[in-house]
């Protein structure tokens, strides 16, 4: 009988042993450990951060002292998806920092290099990032403020990623103060890709479709007659400019960015599945990436006023949204529907180049089934071919997207969005551009995604 | 330096292991010399270890307290062990060994946190193994002790209650009572009482109907431990219980109603309190509750991890991070330190000691000696059990101290006063029966049997 309680002890022996022969990486990587990593530094120096096409952005230096400095040789253009190593660490270098300072080369030979009191050279991280796409989206953004996030649709990686006002993390000790005093709203150190909120403005009218395809059939029957404003439940609502768009379908209505037929067609939704459809979304959710961000915000409930539903459903309510959050929605028009899994690296290899370890983003699960990825997709198209993404047809790819242009404050100024993706032989990109305070997305930040394109192509 | 200090570790780990395979190989040899030859080697396995983790710990800071310390314990534990085996003529050396063993890591281990803390476990230890050179006279009288059945329920209940009056609290659990200035925890001390209390009872109850009563007393224990919110403690006294219930009455049927029992407790008691659900909560992902409930779990695995296999070194980890570390995470530390394959070696320790106690106790012919033997050598692998399945993450933390090594008066105390009265019921009931036999052979002879039996050879 006693011995049975031998059973018991021999899986706690057991689960021990399959705690320490597994992979511990990712739990020694919590920042939360911080202090044990540092101590890893006395053993090993840190590894390099590369671009998926092999440049080099972020390597340790030994001085002639035999001290070690850290440098980017970039500045400020990978600022915050790399981050920094100064006061605390941000971007990559908190991430992955555990890697970096672990040493996968020969065992033997780095058991002989640490007996003799050598450091090891740690592992490097091989980012998704590529050169030529961060710097296009890094120019064409240029001293606004705002967030650029390249993706590639069908894995998640993430190939260009901007945020601005930015620093330079190779002073950030000696700027330090100026950039934490921060007397404007400049937040520098801030990443708005990803933890930047902002009101999404009409690039909700995405969501807004989704639901209205689900809850009516007849969804291609749609008809609304425009004539630049409209009083909803109370809710005065008006086209930008008070333009009138005339009598129009839903295609033509997206592409227009028409806010009276939205709010029409918004006001007739049940609520509580336009919430469940949020939360599906990863709205109110945790995201499933490994850097930090902040989550977005979908508030509507049974007790909201009929004036704030109409006012969400065109992308002005209480909703906000990060710059990654609305990517990934754009990712799941031009993938089959599925929501990405987003990532910034894609894999750990070891001084001699050998992979350590490998980062798979990937599909995730499907979302949008494939008749409502067609319509929505054509609705995006139009807007290329005939509405407020113009400019970005004859590029000699196959485009498409969406606008917003989000008022956030009473004066009437507006943050520019846009949303969209691009197609070419089987190669796709989706974007998510904000520019605060600039004005229309067609004006400010349709070009950036131009740019962005053309540099991809 | 490196190279000293990178040796001396492996050093450690292979004598620790070189020991325990002792502790599994001896019984194989049945020649009282060769066994009586094992376990001197045993003890030059200790004091191997004993003077390579010094040396380690001298090279930390070169402090001359570490030799003047390194000089005490090795008379410390010369002493111990020769007039313990004085005192308790033929006991069980490899149990003897073993308890040297656990008491000489802690030492070193406290040595390593805080020199305050190996100067008080020290004088604890003295403080035990004085008070166990009279448990040898006090067994003789056993037999009176065995009347005394349900007084010691009394006792016990009395000193589990009394933190009620003048507890004090710790750690978040009030079961700690101070006697001049010197903090105790009752429920220590009233472990023995309560193994005397369930084996003498036990021993004699047959029916049913007085199982459901004493049933009904060893829950009152269980439930004075919940309310004191010191849970591990509950499990403990539940599970001893329930092992001597079913070991006295040879009913399976008790183990299924007591696990279900105790099932639903744990449900009830989960819905309850909101300190359970916390570390439930902390157990079933710390990752997500890290800035507080689960922040002294995850260190305690940053620290398992970091350490791998063979560990940081002694002095070389981090290991003030962890909350409580010098008690109740202590284990954690030592992995840190002295590695994984080290903490598996005290684990099989441990378990050794087990079953040395579970072989007397089956050996006993009086039953109260049986079931006390049975129940101390159960509540001590349960106690083991607990307290590092709460820091592996295998099972919730409850705060349990690991017996020997934790830092903590009581604890150190009553385990050894355990170790004896298991040596001291060895002892006696081996010279029972030594003299059984004599008697057996003189009756023979006497018939005139045995000579026959001589003489057919």
């Amino acid at each position: 009988m006693s011995y049975c309680s031998l059973i018991i002890f021999a899986f706690l022996i057991l689960y021990l042993v399959y705690f320490l022969a597994s992979d511990n990486s990712d739990i020694l990587s919590n920042p939360y450990n911080g202090k044990r990593q540092d101590l890893m530094n006395e053993r090993v120096t840190r590894g390099n951060i590369y671009t998926s096409d092999g440049q080099c952005i972020a390597e340790t230096k030994i001085k002639k002292d035999g001290s070690e400095e850290r440098y980017y040789p970039y500045d400020n253009m990978f600022a915050h998806a790399v981050g920094y190593v100064g006061n605390g660490k941000t971007g990559i270098e908190s991430t992955y920092n555990m890697y970096m300072l672990t040493s996968n080369i020969n065992p033997v030979f780095a058991a002989i290099e640490e007996l003799k009191g050598n450091k090891n050279p740690g592992d490097n991280v091989i980012t998704s990032l590529e050169w030529d796409i961060q710097k296009a989206a890094y120019d064409a953004l240029g001293n606004r403020k705002g967030a650029v996030i390249a993706m590639e649709p069908d894995t998640g990686r993430i190939i260009a990623m901007v945020s601005r006002p930015d620093f330079n993390p190779n002073t950030i000790n000696n700027d330090w103060k100026t950039l934490t005093e921060d007397k404007s709203s400049d937040s520098a150190l801030l990443n708005r890709a990803t933890q930047g909120l902002y009101p999404p403005g009409s690039t909700f009218k995405l969501v807004t479709l989704i639901e209205y395809l689900r809850e009516n059939g007849n969804y291609k029957e749609f008809e609304y007659e425009c004539k630049g404003k409209d009083v909803l439940n109370e809710a005065a609502i008006k086209c930008y400019n008070t333009k009138k768009h005339g009598l129009e379908d839903i295609k033509k209505a997206y592409a227009k960015s028409c806010n009276c037929a939205f709010a029409t067609m918004g006001v007739g939704l049940d609520v509580d599945s336009l919430s469940k459809l949020c939360e599906t979304l990863l709205f109110n959710k945790s995201m499933p990436c490994r850097f930090e961000y902040n989550s977005s915000s979908f508030v509507l409930d049974k007790n909201s006023t009929s004036a704030e539903v109409v006012q969400t459903v065109i992308g002005q309510g209480k909703t906000m949204i990060s710059p990654l959050h609305n990517a990934m929605l754009a990712c799941m028009v031009v993938n089959g529907g599925y929501m990405v899994t987003p990532t910034l690296v894609d894999s750990i290899k070891n001084n001699s180049g050998r992979e350590v370890k490998s980062f798979a983003g990937g599909k995730g699960e499907q979302i949008l089934t494939d008749s409502e990825v067609k319509f929505i997709d054509k609705c995006m198209k139009e807007t290329v071919a005939s509405g407020t993404a113009e400019s970005l047809s004859g590029g000699g790819y196959e485009a498409g997207g969406k606008t917003g242009s989000a008022e956030f404050d009473s004066t009437g100024a507006s943050h520019a969005w846009f949303i969209g993706y691009a197609k070419k032989d089987g190669k796709s990109i989706a974007v998510s551009i904000i520019v605060e305070g600039a004005g229309t997305g067609s004006d400010y930040a349709v070009p950036i995604a131009k740019k962005i394109f053309d540099a991809f192509y | 330096m490196n190279t000293i200090a990178g040796l001396c570790g492996y050093i450690t780990v292979i004598a620790f292991a070189v020991y325990t395979l002792f502790c599994f190989t001896v019984f194989k040899r049945k020649d009282k010399d060769k066994q009586n030859r094992i376990f001197v080697r045993q003890r030059i396995c200790i004091f191997v270890m004993h003077f390579v983790c010094h040396a380690l710990l001298y090279m930390i800071d070169y402090d001359v307290a570490v030799i003047i310390m390194y000089a005490v314990q090795v008379v410390l534990f010369l002493c111990c062990i020769h007039i313990y085996q004085i005192i308790y003529k033929g006991l069980s050396k490899l149990v003897l060994n073993n308890m040297i063993m656990l008491i000489m890591i802690s030492f070193v281990m406290m040595e390593r946190i805080k020199a305050e803390y190996a100067i008080r476990q020290m004088f604890m230890f003295e403080v035990g193994m004085a008070a166990c050179l009279l448990v040898p006279f006090i067994i003789k009288k056993f037999k009176y002790f065995e009347i005394l059945g349900w007084h010691y329920a009394v006792v016990g209940i009395l000193f589990l209650a009394i933190v009620f009056v003048f507890g004090v609290e710790k750690h978040g659990a009030k079961n700690w009572i101070r006697v001049g200035g010197v903090l105790i925890q009752p429920l220590e001390f009233v472990k023995i009482i309560y193994v005397f209390f369930i084996a003498a009872v036990l021993s004699k109850a047959a029916n049913f109907k007085k199982v459901v009563i004493i049933s009904t007393v060893a829950a009152v224990h269980v439930l004075i431990l919940v309310l004191e919110k010191d849970l591990g403690g509950a499990l403990i006294y539940f599970f001893t219980y329930l092992i001597v219930l079913v070991i006295a009455t040879g009913n399976l049927w008790y183990l299924l109603a007591g696990i279900a029992g105790g099932a639903s407790a744990s449900v009830v008691a989960y819905k309850l309190f909101a300190h359970v659900r916390k570390r439930v909560t902390a157990w079933k992902d710390p990752w997500s509750v890290i800035d507080n409930a689960g922040y002294q779990v995850a260190q305690s695995l940053f620290a398992i991890a970091s350490g791998g296999w063979f560990g940081l070194g002694l002095g070389r980890g981090l290991p003030g991070i962890i909350p409580v570390v010098e008690s109740d995470f202590i284990f954690a530390a030592i992995a840190e330190e002295l590695g994984g394959v080290f903490v598996i070696c005290i684990l099989l320790v441990y378990i050794s000691c087990f079953i040395m106690v579970v072989n007397i106790s089956m050996k006993m012919t009086n039953t109260f000696y049986k079931l006390t033997a049975a129940g101390l050598g159960v509540m001590f692998i349960f106690q083991v059990f607990v307290a590092v399945g709460g820091v592996i993450k295998f099972i919730p933390s409850t705060g349990v101290t690991l017996p020997l090594i934790s830092y903590g008066g009581s604890s150190v105390i009553s385990t050894v006063l355990m170790f004896s009265i298991i040596q001291g019921m060895y002892v006696l009931n081996k010279s029972e029966v030594d003299k059984n036999d004599i008697i057996r052979e003189a009756v023979l002879k006497e018939a005139g049997i045995g000579g026959q039996r001589g003489k057919n050879k």
